[in-house]
């Protein structure tokens, strides 16, 4: 039996019917058309689907639509400002190289970004700790590392200076 | 995944009353172990219960000299609560320790103590901690609950409402985890209690269990070094792909070597 | 101050705006009007006659639009999937290449063979449907452990009873047997390379399309060889013509070797398109990438290293078992053969070496290609032989190397398995890695470590390779099946923007930056008006795609000859311009002026001439400015360096932690030095992993694959290894005028060796097999002297 529900994705909010068995990620990736997040296995290891659930990180293939119905989404469509500028995580992935085929990043920029609200100033070891649930085959996770540094810097500075105004 | 219906009641009661009335429903708490089992299609459920709405499932409290966990908090929010890290570190850094952030962010320790899984971590806190599993009906004395591989003592349509952790004088918890999984290969909780030594041991063995010896050492002198020579029979123990039981049997030791250094 | 732009600067990528806001174009992403989709019905047996497929309950189940298996494809003249490379055997005879159709027609060989199609409207009414299959199977022995296939009792394929698919020999036995009879001491070890699972993190995919109307055909695919797939899927599988058949690969999220194939799939989705007339999908779950992408090494080998009293290398002999798994794949049969033994020499002036090298047929996946292919295999013997001769002659692992090793002034070197190494200054890049890791404080830091209670030990790999494979005339004396040139196109538009059509593939190396910084650097013109345009057949000219480190050596500099021509037509339109003497055109970036003189006309304005050719000798030169060019390479290229890494154990537990790791890498010249680290970062791990997590385990009974998903096989995470140190000594290629020798693999090559022999150094033994995962180091260190010393 199809249910109804409504999901408020990157600020927007939309009602959608889908089948109690469908995944978040396929709700994101199917319904709406959000294909920035990925599926990269089917255990829950990988972390390619990362999303915010009510500013939250979670794993989208392990989620249900019908258990985000009414909550907040936040993907990797919904990072970046309207105009355009990368958020200071994007930026810094690409000023460091955080990235190679990209198809990890999604997942990969969104834990980093949940970082920040838990701990902005990660050392590099609890960086490392905080993206076990995150694999990436391409970098080596040593960019990546760098870069989630200088991003909870970046977001920290950002913070400030919109507290400032 | 086949397909099931879902339902979202709004108490406990009503919970209870659809997985009363259909043994083919499951409840649902955070899912991390549920949905991917339903990707494979190794389960088949006719409904799905979520309990996300139910209220009061929530929330960690200190009650005298015991912490009460609702069944539906979080991983992540046990390690990062004031009062568990405080009260009780070693459940704090247990919680911290389950699979990743994400991961921490949907499970709960309802969820994970009610599936039993014996390379899950909070089985060994229940167990060594000598913690009371509150259900919807009764209390069930955390030695009581694990029965088996995936089995407890819960009855069909029973919901664990809360968790009860009497607060020991101290406790130290030491995981080896699975490189791959990150589930515990062993784990080993070790608690001083108002009734003595308790160490439970998770991930080695078919359920989580009390090691007897170990207890008694410790009972005599608090020191890692009291572990020397104590060893658990690796007959009993799991072989998998990571981990002979003569191995395990071998991490047990150091493991509650670990756990004993570590706690506090 | 360092560059900025154009070749040697760290530009930031071009290609990561898309992927880092989500807009990356990945197969999985692309959804079709009328897209309908596949799933398959993989074997759960390792070995099985399939007696009967009954169908009709699936074709009637909701959604259902069809159910195909081997025999619609055997009644469609579908043909088998090709493998490139024909190896032959010691005594003349071709290798075995059994047929391999796309879905199994007669029998199952490994668990996840294809064994039937079920096509619907959502992907939940196929898997729903399949369950309905009825599948008769008489399962037959299965033939697991490569080492003991002649005497399994039973054939894999009836072509080849015994299981070997070739036995093929290599380099100078007389000259390696007269070595080792004049041996002062001779080093044995027997080492096992693992078998591995590439897992590059997109899952492959394939959308197969078909218009009637125009009898076109279009396959969108996960590949790092696009125009290879279209000439194997017309030339072999679906036998069509080319001029009909668009292959794209768009965005792909990491190859590693694995995405070079041409694989069942792709098959599949085109001939059900065909047959449905509609858009056909099909993406892998990662627990089937397991069962159906090929895998990596596998190989047991027995090596014998000859010595004189000082340690200098004499002779070695190899002897192999490379497990090829239940079919040759696209390129199998090359990898232990062509890249592997003719790495044997490495970086050293052994003068006599002899291989020999069994491939067979086993009941388990394909074994193909996986980063470095061939050369991590040749790499990890040599190293480790050389560390256990080194133990046993009393030699410190680095004055013994030193002893042995090539020296600039040997260059041009011929080794005595094939090759002419060009360049390369060997002890350069060893000393600066001694010094990057601190070489001469090691035993204090070990000290250090046992006073905690850990063992510390170091390793090092000094691997060379070889990259960009050619040239195709002699690969095609050695059995290549295809050209191995790659092509490139320079396109100026009317305006003086830049199109670039190459035939290599980027998924994940960056190509849109570091071709487009060539491009800006020899013609001037801004980063931002050039695009790189791969992976489309119907866009780029043919090149043989991406593997072996080969883009930039061979596919960057057909875009270099191309360059060339447009600035040898952009000198004519300029000398006509400032009505001047071609001769007298001198070029600088975009800069074209007459000799001596200030006067000068940019590129952009070049363009717009030969576009608008109004004041242009059109009766000496075509208007348009638009070149093309093949590459066909004279030689290999060499990458080579040392990698050290220092490993501290925890003998309560066997954990090995890696605490250090340096690696000076000559990849001749570097146009982006940022993206090269990336590579060299992402190599080392996929080494590491290899060393300490990944390993694919088959049950030698069944022939289940044990480590089938994340949950069993360990991926490398980011808290599992450490920061690198790395440098980069250039030293120029001579065989390509960019100079450029090839940095994708280097790392993975010596990776895992350097680990391993830090383990082994660490727990003071002279071998032990992959992975160190900690019961195997700790039952080390229990079973030890050492460590019953200890407790």
């Amino acid at each position: 039996m199809p249910v109804s529900i409504t999901l408020t994705v990157n600020g927007k909010t939309t009602a959608l019917t889908v089948e109690p068995n469908t995944l978040l990620v396929d709700a994101i990736r199917q319904h709406l058309s959000l294909t920035g997040t990925h599926v990269g296995c089917d255990t829950s290891q990988c972390g390619a689907c990362v999303v915010h659930l009510d500013g939250v990180s979670v794993k989208s293939c392990t989620t249900l639509a019908v258990q985000a119905d009414g909550r907040s989404v936040v993907t990797i469509e919904g990072l970046a400002a309207p105009d355009g500028t990368l958020h200071p995580m994007q930026a810094a992935f690409k000023e460091h190289h955080g990235l190679q085929c990209g198809f990890c990043t999604p997942g990969m920029v969104m834990s980093a970004v949940d970082l920040a609200r838990v701990n902005p100033d990660a050392t590099p070891d609890e960086i490392r700790h905080w993206l076990e649930g995150n694999i990436c085959r391409c970098t080596g996770y040593h960019n990546i590392v760098k870069a989630v540094e200088s991003g909870l810097q970046a977001m920290k500075t950002g913070a400030s200076a919109q507290a400032a105004e | 995944m086949y397909t099931f219906s879902y339902q979202k009641p709004s108490s406990v009661a009503d919970a209870v009353a659809v997985l009363t009335g259909d043994d083919d429903a499951k409840a649902v708490a955070g899912g991390m172990t549920l949905i991917p089992t339903l990707k494979q299609r190794l389960a088949q459920p006719s409904a799905l219960v979520d309990l996300g709405s139910v209220p009061g499932l929530t929330g960690i409290r200190r009650d005298g000299d015991a912490l009460v966990i609702g069944a539906m908090t979080t991983h992540a929010t046990v390690a990062a609560d004031a009062t568990v890290r405080s009260a009780l570190p070693a459940l704090a850094a247990l919680a911290g320790g389950i699979g990743d952030p994400a991961v921490r962010h949907r499970g709960t320790c309802g969820g994970s103590v009610a599936n039993a899984d014996p390379a899950a971590d909070y089985p060994a806190a229940v167990v060594g901690l000598g913690a009371t599993v509150i259900t919807d009906r009764r209390e069930i004395a955390g030695d009581d609950f694990f029965t088996g591989l995936f089995e407890t003592a819960l009855e069909p349509g029973e919901l664990i409402t809360a968790l009860r952790f009497p607060l020991p004088k101290r406790a130290g918890y030491a995981k080896f985890r699975n490189p791959a999984s990150r589930y515990a290969v062993v784990g080993v909780m070790v608690a001083e209690t108002a009734a003595g030594i308790r160490v439970a041991v998770t991930g080695a063995g078919p359920s989580v269990f009390r090691v007897a010896a170990m207890e008694q050492a410790l009972n005599a002198s608090f020191t890692a070094a009291a572990l020397e020579g104590i060893s658990v029979d690796a007959g009993d123990l799991n072989t998998d792909l990571h981990a002979s039981a003569e191995y395990r049997a071998h991490l047990v030791t150091v493991m509650a070597r670990r756990a004993v250094e570590a706690a506090r | 101050m360092s560059k900025t732009t154009g070749i040697g600067a760290s530009v930031k990528r071009v290609e990561d705006y898309r992927f880092l806001t989500g807009r990356g174009r990945y197969t999985d992403d692309m959804n079709r009007p009328g897209q309908c989709h596949a799933y398959i019905v993989r074997s759960p047996h390792a070995h099985a006659r399939i007696l009967s497929i009954d169908t009709s309950a699936t074709v009637a189940a909701p959604g259902v639009l069809t159910v195909l298996t081997g025999a619609d494809m055997v009644a469609d003249n579908i043909g088998s999937l090709p493998c490139g490379w024909l190896i032959h055997s010691r005594d003349g005879t071709p290798m075995k290449e059994p047929k391999h159709l796309p879905i199994a027609a007669d029998k199952v060989r490994h668990v996840g063979d294809q064994v039937a199609v079920v096509i619907a409207e959502t992907l939940q009414q196929a898997k729903d449907a399949a369950e309905l299959l009825e599948i008769e199977y008489e399962e037959l022995p299965a033939v697991v452990a490569p080492g003991s296939v002649e005497t399994a009792g039973t054939a894999v394929h009836d072509e080849a009873p015994d299981n070997v698919c070739y036995d093929w020999v290599w380099g100078g036995k007389d000259k390696t047997d007269a070595a080792f009879a004049q041996a002062a001491h001779v080093t044995t070890l027997d080492l096992v390379n693992t078998r591995l699972v590439p897992n590059a993190m997109e899952p492959r995919a394939a959308v197969g399309e078909y218009d009637p109307g125009m009898d076109e055909y279009t396959l969108t695919t996960t590949s790092q060889n696009p125009q290879l797939i279209r000439l194997l899927l017309c030339g072999f599988t679906m036998g069509l013509p080319e001029h009909k058949v668009r292959v794209v690969a768009p965005d792909v999220g990491g190859g590693f070797g694995s995405k070079i194939y041409h694989y069942a799939e792709e098959v599949i989705v085109v001939y059900a398109a065909r047959r449905l007339k509609r858009p056909v999908k099909w993406t892998a779950e990662r627990s089937e990438s397991f069962l159906s992408d090929a895998h990596g090494r596998d190989h047991l080998t027995h090596v014998e290293l000859a010595m004189d009293a000082s340690g200098i290398f004499l002779g070695m002999r190899v002897n192999t078992t490379a497990n090829m798994g239940a079919y040759l794949s696209t390129f199998s049969s090359c990898i232990p053969t062509i890249l592997y033994a003719t790495l044997l020499s490495g970086q050293y002036k052994t003068p006599a070496i002899h291989a020999e090298v069994k491939a067979v047929f086993t009941n388990t996946v394909p074994v193909d290609a996986y980063r470095g292919a061939g050369r991590p295999e040749a790499c990890y013997l040599i190293e480790r032989i050389v560390d256990v001769a080194a133990r046993e002659m009393g030699i410190d692992r680095a004055e013994l190397r030193r002893r042995n090793f090539i020296t600039p002034e040997m260059m041009p070197y011929d080794t005595p398995v094939g090759l002419q190494y060009d360049s390369g200054n060997f002890a350069r890049n060893l000393e600066d890695a001694l010094a990057l890791i601190d070489y001469d404080g090691f035993p204090a830091r070990r000290a250090e470590s046992a006073a905690r209670g850990k063992r510390r030990g170091i390793g090092f790999a000094s691997y060379i390779e070889a990259c960009g494979i050619a040239p195709s005339n002699v690969a095609g004396a050695l059995g290549a099946r295809a050209g191995l040139y790659d092509s490139a196109e320079v396109r100026f538009h009317p305006t003086g923007s830049v199109s670039v059509m190459v035939g290599v593939h980027s998924h994940g190396q960056g190509h849109e930056t570091t071709f487009a910084q060539i491009v800006s650097e020899r013609l001037g013109v801004p980063m931002d008006k050039i695009e790189i345009v791969h992976g489309d057949s119907a866009k780029t000219p043919f090149g043989m795609g991406t593997y072996g480190s080969r883009s930039l050596a061979v596919g960057g500099m057909a875009m270099m000859k191309a360059i060339d021509k447009v600035i040898a037509k952009s000198k004519k339109i300029a000398a006509h311009l400032l009505e001047a003497s071609a001769e007298d055109i001198e070029q600088d970036g975009g800069v074209f002026r007459v000799a001596g003189t200030d006067k000068s006309v940019d590129i952009a304005a070049i363009a717009g001439a030969a576009y608008v050719p109004h004041n242009y000798p059109l009766d000496e030169l075509e208007p348009g400015l638009d070149e093309q060019a093949f590459y066909d390479p004279k030689n290999f290229t060499f990458p080579n360096g040392t990698q050290i890494c220092e490993v501290e154990v925890d003998p309560d537990t066997g954990v090995v932690k890696i605490v250090r790791f340096a690696a000076v890498d000559d990849f001749g010249r570097v146009i982006n030095p940022m993206i090269v680290e990336g590579q060299v970062h992402g190599g080392l791990v996929q080494g590491i992993g290899q060393a300490l997590l990944e390993h694919a385990i088959y049950d030698e009974d069944s022939g289940q694959l044990l480590t089938g998903s994340f949950m069993d096989y360990a991926m490398p995470r980011a808290d599992d290894v450490p920061d690198f140190e790395v440098k980069t000594n250039e030293v120029l290629c001579t065989t390509n005028a960019l100079g450029v020798k090839g940095c994708g693999e280097a790392g993975t090559i010596g990776g895992a060796a350097c680990v391993m022999n830090a383990v082994c150094d660490a727990l003071d033994i002279g071998h032990m097999d992959m992975p160190a995962s900690p019961e195997r180091v700790w039952r080390v260190i229990r079973d030890s002297r050492f460590g019953m010393a200890a407790e």
